[in-house]
């Protein structure tokens, strides 16, 4: 099969392309920089329709993972990305005749900020979602499904904390954070919390490819299925990188009012560097959020393969760290 | 003189309503005028049968929309608004119940309901789904009333509210002139109800004009003797007693306008009516208790299928001996002058004394007015009067009703109401309770009640003066051996306390197969430290004593009180709860060498009521040297079901769930096999192996469920057969292992995991004093979460919070299944009458809004 991937830098595009190309299908990439990876490949803005339809030529299928994936910067820059990247790709799905879109977007497009108990994926909702990266992401999962009809099937799939060897959004912040002590738990740091490792979201995106045409015009979160209490998370992600866990308790209300007032700091002076706290943030480390995954996998015909303690003990022989 | 308003249409879009079960049709009625009525249909054609659903006033047929929705496969549900409500025509003049039935008959023939039909009624649409009834009979299968009155019971005025209602110069304000008596009916419901509901129920009564037959309804209640619709409405209260269709009553105890007495007037007329009493619905049941809906359909299919839940249980299971009766060793040993019973530090009461102490209360309890078949609720603390008092009603064909103290004022009152008792016998303090339960029927004092206590108490009679009454007064007749004998409560850990019925051919049954499986005889002696085993002495022809402790607190017996009770009666069975033997273990060691001795000849321990700890049951060899310990496995709806020695506990090893030994003779076990969502649905197997709902077949089960229909019906599904609530497997050697209770089924996405054996495993971790296995999450993708008393405690608070992580590893490496997580506690919350099993469903409660997380500020 021929497939576009756009977005093959990152940990999660990287490792879904490669295993593509493992299985011996014909992969094409689409990012700005070179990733490095042996197969054909586009340099190119995703948010650049006429870039974006040279890399869609001639492909059976694309699996569209591009994105700002960030806590600060303007809305513009956002909008750009997420929601113009994404519009480019359904463009050129449609201009080149390709028929099947995976569209990879983010259970954070339907997270309203309270707890998420065992739920599927309800709709995107771009006037609720938390933060400037959830709503893109909120509206470009809303255009992508809406494109779905019959020449063109339209599955959108939402990984949840994507986390493994080589990943530098989620276990990079953590541990940098660690690593300056700067790394409370938030509130009891017993919210439930799914995570999804690299291997296992990478072969559901990979399932999802295979599954999308008899499967489309839904979305489906991804998940390990295991979810943790979040100090726990943190503590054995701390432990397999090598570095301290977690120092501190933060109760939530401050640190939801430290977010808001950071927030307010880091738009007054056009800050661009990672900001302490936000209240997203915060919601994020003190909320239940874990996810119902039998539709999922009843629908992609995929389970993970990878245990958290397996991933865990990957991570520690990639980073060093001690047994988690 | 009223115009006639026109019809407003139903508005669109109202909850739960179909805009296309709504239609129109035109009657003329005897008098040749021509009226259009609004009529919920859900048009089935060539029905099976119709269902006609008759709503009160000031609702309209909206009530019944569930109904329409969930009518039984092949049925028409038809549910009008009368002539001048709802969405039907105004009327120019009120109209009477005669001209209603009448209509109601005049629009059935419209409507061509001819087949079977099933009348449904609400408030005071039941006298008038009654009198289309008793016009109807050919083609009646069945009647269902929700909180409604054929009749005002004898000195009674009629429900208070509704006279007020009616009373001149206020009806007309409250009924017509003002929205009041429309707003305030809908807000009797409890839970209240939604405001779009409301709104909903208040759509076609907007303007004083089209309230006018709101007011007309109220004016047409014949309170007074000389109302012109009173012979109309005694003609039909008194045709209801003649009705012989099946009959089903449903009922919200909250309802301030048709209380208790017109529920017992109901079942005195429909006295083969099943009955289901919704606890905590109130007068508009149908909102009340939307799940009525179901409970109809499953009725009415029943009714179809000739199925009839409880008959039908009973009699497909083996029917016991009818020829012991529950006082036949009484009979027996009526000269034998060695002790019945014994109170520690009170009364000594022989075989022959109790035997004509409990003939003289019977003829004097006969005499005094208690009928064959009336209930008695026994507020009297253990003792001598309390045992003679439990025989002489079984003798004089009366019903004792036992709830337990431990469900607390407010249950044991929902409790003895909902039994309907007619006679209250009880201690002074008993009676104080009583008083403050606002029980009704006659009282009668035990004990030492002086004279002015018992004019303030309302006590009409007491035990001696009875006793007095009965050496001049006949033996009253035996009663027959399938007549109901006792209504006892669960100890309603689930929800409010059920009562469970048994008839004297059951109780006999019971006593039979535990005589049996213990070899009790004439030369053992008991101990009973457990509430309902300590009336049973006589029964099982064997002399008893009670310690001195409160045995409904368990956990206040010690060695000492044990050994005194022993050698009072030189027991050889002790029975006791595992609440009280963990304290007799616990203050073993206070027990002086003298007064061992009493204890050293008891031959048999029995412990039950929640699962028994081997290490336990080891424990107390030290108190109990010459004891054979055992633990029969049973509840309030069957005991014994299966008995297990300490020696077959150890033999049969670690598995998953608790042995409870195998199914003792004439005992049948099978388990119905869980789905993936947790749902014993699967037919029953006696498949080693498998795991499911644990369902017993016995001569001894319980008769029924008394006053739930709904729950009846759901553990008798299978004829003959009661499903326990509980979950196991048997295994190749046939015996049963209990893994927890239904509701406790973790249901993962993987599949059910029961709890008991992921928590015996996690309790074989050291470090760890006790645990509790609990889901959480939406059923059918729920996550195991396990709660840990950490060995050596962390305090006795019942907050939960996470474990830290070398525990979590421990326990998840034991738990054998996914574990989400681990959070300790320092103690579990247990049930109130056994303070020995742990309340997964609040541990779950605690844990979910734990791991839920912060609330956003």
């Amino acid at each position: 099969m021929r497939v576009l991937v756009t977005g093959a830098s990152g940990m999660l595009g990287r490792a879904t392309a490669s295993a593509l190309l493992d299985r011996g299908d014909e992969v094409t990439v689409l990012q700005r920089r070179p990733a490095g990876l042996p197969c054909r490949e586009v340099l190119g803005d995703v948010a650049d329709p006429a870039a974006v339809r040279r890399a869609a030529r001639g492909q059976d299928a694309v699996l569209h993972l591009a994105a700002k994936v960030d806590v600060t910067g303007p809305w513009a820059e956002y909008a750009a990305a997420n929601v113009g990247g994404t519009r480019a790709v359904v463009g050129a799905c449609r201009a080149e005749g390709v028929g099947r879109l995976v569209h990879v977007s983010s259970p954070s497009v339907a997270h309203a900020g309270t707890a998420l108990v065992g739920v599927g994926a309800g709709p995107a909702d771009p006037a609720r979602a938390r933060g400037r990266y959830a709503r893109s992401k909120a509206v470009a999962e809303q255009d992508a499904l809406a494109a779905d009809s019959p020449a063109l099937a339209v599955l959108a799939v939402r990984p949840h904390l994507v986390w493994g060897p080589g990943d530098t959004q989620l276990v990079g912040r953590i541990v940098a954070r660690a690593r300056a002590g700067r790394l409370p738990v938030i509130g009891s740091g017993a919210a439930l919390i799914d995570t999804t490792y690299v291997d296992n979201a990478a072969a559901a995106l990979v399932a999802a490819v295979d599954a999308c045409g008899p499967v489309h015009g839904e979305a489906l979160v991804v998940s390990n299925g295991e979810p943790r209490p979040v100090a726990e998370v943190l503590h054995r992600l701390c432990r397999a990188a090598g570095v301290p866990g977690p120092r501190g308790r933060v109760p939530f209300a401050a640190a939801y009012a430290a977010g808001a007032v950071v927030e307010a700091v880091w738009a007054v002076s056009r800050r661009r560097a990672t900001p302490p706290m936000t209240r997203f943030l915060a919601e994020q480390l003190a909320t239940a959020h874990w996810f119902d995954q039998r539709r999922t996998r009843a629908a992609l015909g995929w389970v993970p393969r990878v245990g958290l303690d397996e991933g865990f003990a990957r991570l520690r022989a990639w980073a060093g760290g001690a047994p988690a | 003189m009223r115009a006639a308003g026109t019809p407003t249409a139903v508005p669109p879009a109202l909850p739960g309503l179909d805009p296309a079960w709504s239609r129109t049709v035109r009657v003329t009625d005897a008098g040749g005028a021509e009226h259009c009525w609004h009529v919920l249909d859900n048009g089935v054609a060539d029905p099976v049968g119709t269902l006609l659903c008759v709503h009160g006033n000031p609702t309209w047929s909206y009530l019944w929309r569930r109904l329409v929705a969930a009518a039984p496969p092949g049925w028409r549900v038809v549910a009008p608004d009368h002539l001048g409500m709802g969405f039907s025509d105004r009327l120019p003049a009120p109209r009477s119940l005669a001209q209603r039935v009448a209509d109601l008959g005049d629009l059935t023939a419209a409507l061509g309901v001819t087949g079977p039909v099933v009348t449904v009624g609400h408030d005071w649409g039941g006298v008038i789904s009654l009198g289309w009834a008793l016009a109807h009979r050919p083609q009646l299968r069945g009647v269902v009333l929700a909180n409604t009155a054929v009749a005002m019971p004898e000195g009674d005025l009629g429900p208070a509210l509704i006279r007020l209602a009616s009373a001149p110069g206020v009806r007309a304000a409250v009924t017509v002139g003002t929205p009041v008596f429309v707003r305030a009916t809908t807000a009797l419901s409890r839970p209240a109800l939604p405001a779009d509901v409301r709104d909903a129920f208040a759509a076609p009564y907007r303007s004083a004009a089209r309230r006018h037959a709101v007011g007309d309804f109220v004016a047409d209640i014949p309170f007074a003797a000389d109302h012109p619709s009173r012979p109309v409405q005694e003609a039909i209260a008194e045709g209801v007693r003649t009705l012989d269709v099946p009959a089903l009553l449903l009922w919200g105890p909250r309802d301030p306008v048709f209380g208790e007495r017109y529920l017992t007037d109901l079942r005195g007329r429909l006295p083969h009516a099943r009955l289901h009493r919704y606890e905590g619905a109130s007068h508009l049941l149908p909102e009340d208790a939307p799940e009525y809906a179901g409970a109809v359909a499953r009725w009415v299919a029943d009714l179809q299928a000739g199925r009839d839940a409880g008959h039908d249980a009973v009699a497909a299971r083996p029917a016991g001996d009818a020829g012991r009766r529950l006082w036949s060793a009484l009979d027996r040993r009526a000269d034998d002058d060695t002790p019945a019973v014994v109170e520690v530090g009170g009364t000594t009461v022989s075989w022959s004394a109790l035997s004509r102490r409990v003939a003289d209360l019977a003829a004097g309890l006969a005499a005094s007015g208690v009928r064959p078949g009336q209930r008695v609720a026994l507020l009297v603390e253990p003792s001598a009067d309390l045992t003679a008092t439990v025989y002489a009603v079984w003798r004089a064909g009366a019903v004792v009703v036992v709830a337990d103290k431990g469900l607390g004022l407010a249950g044991m009152r929902r409790a003895l109401h909902s039994a309907a008792v007619d006679h209250v016998v009880g201690s002074a303090r008993g009676l104080a309770a009583a008083r403050l339960m606002r029980l009704p029927g006659t009282w009668i004092a035990a004990g030492d009640v002086p004279p002015a206590a018992r004019r303030a108490l309302r006590a009409g009679h007491t035990l001696a003066g009875l006793a007095a009454l009965g050496r001049t007064s006949p033996a009253p007749a035996e009663p027959p051996v399938d007549a109901d004998c006792a209504v006892l409560f669960t100890s309603g850990a689930t929800g409010p306390a059920k009562g469970v019925v048994y008839t004297h051919r059951q109780a006999a049954a019971q006593l039979e197969l535990v005589a049996a499986t213990y070899g009790l005889g004439d030369g053992d002696r008991l101990v009973a430290a457990f509430a309902p085993f300590a009336i049973l002495g006589p029964a099982l022809g064997i002399g008893s004593a009670v310690p001195d402790v409160d045995v409904t607190a368990p956990g206040s017996l010690t060695a000492a009180a044990l050994a005194d009770a022993a050698a009072a009666v030189d027991a050889t069975v002790v029975f006791a709860s595992p609440a009280a033997l963990r304290r007799v273990a616990a203050t073993a060691a206070d027990l002086p060498g003298d007064r061992r001795a009493a204890l050293g000849r008891v031959r048999l321990l029995m412990s039950a009521g929640a699962p028994v700890p081997a290490a336990l049951l080891r424990g107390l060899r030290q108190v109990l040297p010459a004891a054979e310990p055992h633990t029969p496995y049973g509840m309030t709806e069957v005991l014994p079901v299966t008995d297990v020695s300490l020696a077959g506990i150890e033999a049969a090893g670690d598995g998953d769930g608790v042995c409870v030994g195998r199914p003792l003779p004439g005992v049948d076990v099978r388990v119905s096999p869980l789905s993936a969502a947790g749902a014993a649905d699967g037919p029953l197997t006696g498949t080693p192996g498998t795991t499911g709902e644990v369902c017993v077949r016995a001569a001894h089960v319980k008769d029924r469920y008394d006053a739930v229909w709904v729950v009846e019906r759901a553990s008798s599904r299978d004829p003959g057969w009661h499903r326990t609530g509980d979950v196991g497997h048997l295994d190749a050697e046939g015996r049963l292992w209990v893994e927890g209770r239904l509701p406790h089924v973790v249901t993962t996405a993987s599949g059910p995991v029961t709890p008991v054996g992921v928590e015996q495993r996690v309790e074989r971790v050291a470090g760890v004093a006790s645990a509790a296995a609990v889901g959480v999450g939406p059923a059918g993708t729920q996550v195991v979460v396990v709660v840990v008393v950490p060995a050596g405690g962390t305090g006795r608070s019942g907050r939960l919070r996470p474990a830290g992580t070398d525990l979590a590893d421990a326990v998840r490496a034991a738990a054998g299944v996914d574990v989400a997580a681990v959070l300790v506690t320092g103690r579990l919350p247990v049930d109130v009458r056994h303070q020995s099993k742990v309340d997964r469903a609040e541990v779950a409660r605690r844990a979910a809004r734990l791991l839920a997380g912060a609330r956003r500020p």
